[in-house]
């Protein structure tokens, strides 16, 4: 199970990031996660949101570079060895992650884990096979 | 005392220089028209024939040629002599991936050994001196047509080409470098190289430098003059003329340089209407080539914007300056001493998939080394959430620019639509340095 997430090209400007959060409001877009990745000259903005169609469009129409992409979203219990025991499992597959964030929900009882492999089906698979519950889009916009 | 390569040639009256040069000119418009068929069929279709150069003024009633004609007869159509008698070819970038080649007969290596002599010693070099050419070796025409020269004039020279700055300096200071060969920011890299090194320039034994290849300005010159302690002196040249030694500075005279008259006949005309400008005029600089047998040139458009100065010269030398180049007719750069054109990057970039042709070039002197960056509008196609996807597309552009034209620049991706649109010609380079 897969979970949409919107990416969007930052140039390292100051108030890009203020202008796409408030472009998202305006339109009653909610983000529920986010990453940013930056380098010396841009950032990438990775979204978890309520709506990808409709914030993949306003943001297109804001003249932003938009790019959707499936991440896996894993949730574990919010305790220590949380993370570690999923990586474990990784690991023992020889996935590699090319990123990965994390928010709390709002019980605060679990941690959902975003990640992005580079084989996503062996990753779900694997993640599946062990025992971890995989999110669907639907799921963390509920949570 | 002003010192002279060829002095009856250098110091000739006008009227004796311009009955060399139509004598000259007449024979040579006589072989091309006979030989090269390109030439013959522009001249043809302009209504023009060898007889009707009868007068230096009738030069103007001769079509153009341009850098394109060049590239249409690639790589050696128009050559007029056959290939057993050519003994060297060099070749510069051309505007669109195909280099600009250019011949040498034996004939013409040693017209251009000793036009080379004719520079250096303008810059007061004698058989005396170790002279340092730090110009690249290869197909660019610096290294080689300044190293025959020094090799003509006796000198020793030292071929040590470019890069390896920290070497250059143990050898400068081990052989006793007299006379420094380079482009000028180069010539500020060594000096800088040197502070850092805590090499003490007067501890050298440079005295003069002969600087060409790229666009300086006077304020540069104070610098490289102060900081290396030499006095430095102008050379110009281009690759489809002959290289370096079409017109030198001589250390007499305070301002531009001396055209070799006897081999290369110049004009300056309107770059808009083709027009001659009268004499002090600025505008762009023409050449006719007037010994050269391999790859003569009749009425070439340099595109590099000056003046001829047919004022007296404290050296003595008869033959007319040209002002500094101040500037181009066209869009090209010079970065680091190598031409780029807009259209190469452009060439490169449309080869890369998904890469979209918003692109912007922007140029800068930092401390004195020029640099450029290529801007890059980011795409839905290019795009990626993943850095490191992004980060090989700009190292992968990089490298087929350096490829292309072998200079190492910065590429930056930004946002669509952050790249200044314009009406009709779009503004593809901004260029920061003050030259």
């Amino acid at each position: 199970m897969r979970v949409e997430q919107i990416a969007v090209f930052l140039e390292n400007k100051s108030g890009r990031l203020a202008e796409i959060t408030a472009k998202l409001a305006a339109e009653n877009i909610n983000i529920r996660a986010l990453s940013v990745a930056d380098t010396a000259d841009f950032g990438i903005l990775r979204l978890i949101v309520d709506n990808v169609e409709k914030a993949k469009t306003t943001l297109k129409n804001n003249g932003f570079t938009v790019g959707i992409t499936n991440v896996i979203a894993v949730e574990v219990a919010d305790k220590t060895g949380g993370l570690a025991g999923v990586l474990k499992t990784i690991e023992e597959e020889k996935l590699n992650v090319e990123y990965m964030y994390a928010f709390v929900n709002k019980t605060g009882e679990n941690a959902v884990l975003i990640f992005r492999f580079d084989d996503m089906d062996k990753a779900i698979e694997a993640l599946g096979r062990t025992g971890y519950t995989i999110l669907s889009g639907k799921e963390i916009c509920a949570l | 005392m002003t010192l002279y390569w060829e002095e009856e040639m250098e110091t000739l009256p006008r009227v004796g220089l311009e009955s060399i040069q139509l004598k000259r000119l007449q024979h040579l418009v006589a072989r091309v028209y006979k030989t090269v068929a390109p030439y013959r069929e522009k001249m043809d279709a302009a209504g023009v024939k060898p007889e009707d150069i009868q007068s230096l003024t009738d030069l103007a009633k001769l079509p153009f040629t341009v850098k394109e004609d060049l590239r249409e007869n690639y790589p050696f159509g128009l050559f007029t002599v056959p290939m057993d008698q050519v003994v060297r070819v060099h070749a510069s970038s051309g505007t669109t991936g195909k280099p600009t080649v250019v011949g040498y007969t034996k004939k013409d290596i040693r017209t251009w050994s000793g036009l080379m002599a004719r520079a250096l010693t303008c810059a007061g070099a004698t058989s005396a001196d170790m002279v340092h050419n730090a110009y690249g070796y290869g197909l660019f025409t610096g290294g080689l047509g300044a190293h025959y020269g020094i090799e003509r004039l006796g000198a020793t020279v030292i071929p040590v080409s470019g890069g390896n700055t920290k070497r250059q300096i143990t050898i400068m200071k081990d052989f006793k470098s007299s006379v420094l060969l380079a482009t000028p920011s180069y010539a500020l890299n060594l000096a800088e190289t040197m502070e850092a090194l805590d090499v003490d320039p007067r501890d050298l034994s440079l005295r003069v430098g002969v600087f060409g290849a790229e666009p300086w300005s006077e304020n540069m010159r104070d610098e490289v003059e102060r900081k290396l302690n030499i006095k430095a002196v102008d050379i110009y040249g281009l690759s489809e003329v002959i290289g370096p030694g079409v017109a030198m500075q001589c250390l007499e005279g305070e301002k531009g340089m001396h055209i070799f008259e006897d081999h290369f006949l110049p004009e300056i005309i309107d770059p808009d209407t083709g027009e001659v400008l009268p004499p002090g005029e600025k505008g762009e600089l023409v050449f006719t080539t007037l010994t050269k047998e391999a790859f003569p040139i009749i009425r070439y458009r340099t595109k590099d914007i000056s003046r001829l100065l047919y004022d007296d010269c404290a050296c003595g030398r008869t033959l007319v300056r040209m002002e500094k180049v101040t500037g181009r007719t066209d869009d090209m750069l010079i970065i680091r001493g190598v031409n780029v054109f807009p259209s190469q990057i452009e060439h490169v970039l449309m080869g890369t998939e998904g890469v979209e042709p918003h692109y912007q070039i922007v140029v800068n002197r930092e401390g004195n080394m020029d640099t450029m960056a290529v801007e890059v509008e980011v795409s839905e196609d290019i795009f990626s959430d993943e850095i490191k996807k992004l980060e090989n597309l700009t190292k992968r552009i990089q490298m087929d620019i350096k490829d292309m034209l072998g200079v190492t620049c910065r590429v930056k991706l930004v946002e669509p639509k952050t790249i200044q649109r314009s009406e009709g010609k779009a503004q593809r380079v901004i260029d920061n340095r003050k030259l």
